[in-house]
């Protein structure tokens, strides 16, 4: 990881789970869904019940690396109005209300229209800790590696399990914060189970130098938290919480955040 | 005349289009000036690396090329014609207009060149399935083609509003062995058939490759498509050479994604006389917004793992583009383009739905050939690019011009949309029904 001199909040929220002996708890909501208002509440509602780091994410038009639950709600977000520029509200929202560090997940383009440096200062402003690029490789971030040093934020790039050792390297070093270990080939999306290749990913990750890797991609209940804990820094839940938001609200989510949060400690 | 994508192999014939002896014909990638590269997921990027690595291999293996050459000639019936079309010229001003019937390939398009090339790159990989996406029905018709002539699985998916408009196409792909997967997301077009087909990817990449249809894309796949239909290009331009004695005046394309265009470009670009046209899908006209201009009208973006031109809002949403032809149906186009319109060496125009069916009328009543309604638009473009050249030549030099159009594909896929069109169909007819009502065969 890069630039020791700028304070990672990322950084700040995972290093307290672990002095607490556990893993950190990461959850993803998509903004303006069902409405931006909702979006806040229920970000504020996980961090109150464990949740350690929040992921906002931005509807976007072509949701490559998106199953079918996150699709569904982004596409209605998206129906309903939803701008980019509102994605600031919801992460201020949440940051005046809570110690959570709030990282935005997005595509790319959208970044690309506002213009990175833009955008960026917009994020810092609001009191955000950084961005999730899902579709943004390292070899292409040069603009977002200059506007990321000039506000202070955090770039978590994606490690997969078919990421080569050298890409593993050039991942890691071009990240801040966190690393995003991807624990599956595929898209986001509960599964029944979590695949084996995720602890070999952060195995790979720790081996590149990564001081904090997470895993993302199928994690929907305590007990697949509570396996990832086991090895990982942190862990990312995402469609289980908007399926809670699409099925039970804010109330859902708390409930959902509360019985995720047991599976934290490290046994 | 050459019968196999023997890149280079001309080059000493050729002028450099570019001061200093630069030539544009073979750009590597991954970036075409401020275009292309890979904006991509970070999982898919070691298949590229691989495909990348096997591509240049291959390229260089006399045994890949004898393969490449052996089929074009022997399986898709290349070269293919360059054929006068005189009766047509007479509505473009008088001058001389030559199309390259790409539409005598086997399966009727020029994508037969790009789907062996690839399904080729595959089976060296180790690959034992292969997926894509389609828009019109070509591209897939031709995947399922080349996956059953090499025994590759094959998985199409096609937007649930192409799949309505380009039925028969549908049940061509079924009767070849493929699977094909009609997506309700989004637009239901082409764009959100490569949104599903890249998710499939991401999760089956282990044995599945990603038979993209067009040079857009991540790289490689920009100068990799491009290396398959660069045939297009070598032929036409040897071809014209032999029959008219000398280089055209103009070349035309039509562009959704861009890979005939670039196919043919490619063996002009070097050749500093001949105006090069590319036209995009104007739909109802770009001042209803219902069109698909995307280089005419787009903003540059990054889409489906390139940065290119890109038809997108405020917020860097796509934008749903609209034509009546499913293959130019694409709000993205390939970072080449992009770049060779911005260095200003191809025009880049809109042809409405309309101009483009008046076209495809035209060549069926005087040249006898039913063209598709993609390759449509090259036509109505030739007709505008004929009657500009017979206006700067004057009648008695109109004759002298000549110019070369890349007929892409035929139009059988297209007779239902087209007698719709122009209202032909018994409106209780079985076809009026699929045409309107979307009923599948």
């Amino acid at each position: 990881m890069t630039t020791a001199d700028i304070t990672s909040k990322s950084a700040i929220a995972i290093d307290k789970a672990r002095a607490e002996g556990r893993a950190a708890l990461i959850g993803y909501l998509p903004a303006g869904y069902p409405s931006v208002e909702e979006t806040i509440a229920a970000g504020i509602a996980l961090a109150r019940n464990g949740a350690d780091l929040i992921e906002v994410g931005i509807p976007y038009s072509d949701p490559v690396m998106d199953g079918p639950v996150i699709q569904a709600a982004t596409t209605e977000a998206l129906a309903k109005g939803f701008s980019v520029r509102q994605v600031f509200d919801v992460v201020a929202g949440i940051t005046s209300q809570t110690d959570a560090a709030v990282l935005v997940m997005t595509y790319w383009n959208p970044v690309v229209r506002m213009g990175v440096d833009e955008f960026s200062r917009r994020l810092a402003e609001a009191g955000g800790a950084g961005l999730i690029t899902p579709d943004l490789i390292p070899d292409e971030a040069a603009e977002w590696m200059d506007a990321s040093e000039k506000y202070g934020l955090d770039r978590v790039f994606l490690v997969a399990p078919s990421s080569t050792p050298e890409r593993m390297r050039r991942t890691v070093d071009a990240s801040r914060g966190f690393v995003y270990a991807v624990s599956i080939m595929g898209v986001t999306g509960a599964r029944s189970s979590v695949s084996s290749a995720a602890e070999d990913v952060v195995a790979a990750a720790k081996a590149a130098g990564a001081e904090r890797v997470c895993v993302g991609l199928g994690v929907s209940t305590a007990e697949q938290v509570a396996e990832i804990a086991a090895y990982a820094d942190g862990v990312i839940v995402g469609s289980a919480l908007v399926a809670a938001v699409r099925d039970g609200g804010v109330d859902a989510v708390a409930q959902l955040t509360k019985d995720l949060c047991t599976g934290l400690t490290r046994k | 005349m050459a019968d196999a994508p023997t890149a280079g192999s001309d080059e000493g014939t050729v002028d450099a289009f570019l001061e200093g002896g630069t030539s544009l014909r073979h750009a590597p990638g991954p970036y075409f000036g401020a275009y292309g590269g890979r904006w991509m997921p970070e999982s898919l990027i070691a298949a590229l690396d691989e495909l990348e690595d096997t591509f240049e291999k291959a390229k260089a293996d006399p045994e890949f090329i004898a393969q490449i050459a052996d089929l074009n000639k022997n399986y898709s019936g290349r070269p293919s014609l360059l054929t006068e079309a005189k009766r047509f010229a007479e509505h473009a001003g008088g001058v001389r207009i030559f199309l390259k019937r790409e539409d005598l390939n086997h399966t009727g398009s020029h994508k037969i060149n790009n789907v062996l090339g690839q399904a080729l790159l595959a089976k060296r990989m180790g690959k034992t399935r292969v997926i894509a996406e389609t828009g019109a029905g070509q591209h897939g018709v031709a995947s399922a083609t080349a996956a059953a002539l090499l025994g590759l699985e094959c998985v199409v998916y096609m937007g649930a509003e192409d799949c309505r408009r380009q039925a028969l196409n549908v049940a061509r792909m079924e009767l070849l062995g493929a699977t094909v997967i009609p997506v309700t997301n989004g637009s239901q077009t082409l764009k959100d058939a490569i949104n599903e087909a890249l998710r499939d990817w991401v999760a089956n990449v282990g044995n599945t490759h990603y038979l993209l249809g067009t040079a857009a894309g991540a790289h490689p796949f920009p100068a990799l498509v491009r290396y398959f239909h660069e045939v297009i290009g070598e032929e036409a331009r040897a071809q014209i050479l032999e029959q008219a004695g000398r280089l055209p005046d103009a070349v035309c394309a039509c562009i959704g994604g861009g890979s005939n265009a670039i196919g043919i470009f490619h063996g002009f670009l070097d050749d500093p006389s001949v105006k090069i046209y590319g036209f995009e899908a104007g739909g109802d006209g770009v001042e209803t917004g219902r069109h698909a201009a995307t280089i005419t009208l787009g903003r540059p973006g990054v889409l489906h793992g390139a940065r290119s031109y890109l038809m997108q809002d405020d917020d860097g949403q796509t934008i749903e583009s609209h034509s009546i032809s499913a293959g130019l149906d694409y709000p993205g186009v390939g970072p080449e383009h992009s770049y060779l319109a911005d260095i200003g060496r191809v025009s880049y125009e809109p042809i409405t739905d309309s101009e483009a069916m008046e076209a495809f009328k035209l060549l069926c009543r005087t040249e006898g050939i039913i063209p598709a309604i993609e390759s449509s638009h090259a036509l109505a473009g030739a007709i505008k690019v004929g009657q500009r050249l017979a206006a700067e030549a004057g009648t008695a030099g109109a004759s002298d011009k000549i110019v070369v159009v890349n007929l892409s594909g035929r139009g059988d896929k297209d007779v239902a949309t087209a007698a719709e069109w122009f209202d032909l169909l018994d409106k209780d007819s079985a076809e009026a029904v699929i045409g309107k009502e979307g009923e599948q065969l």
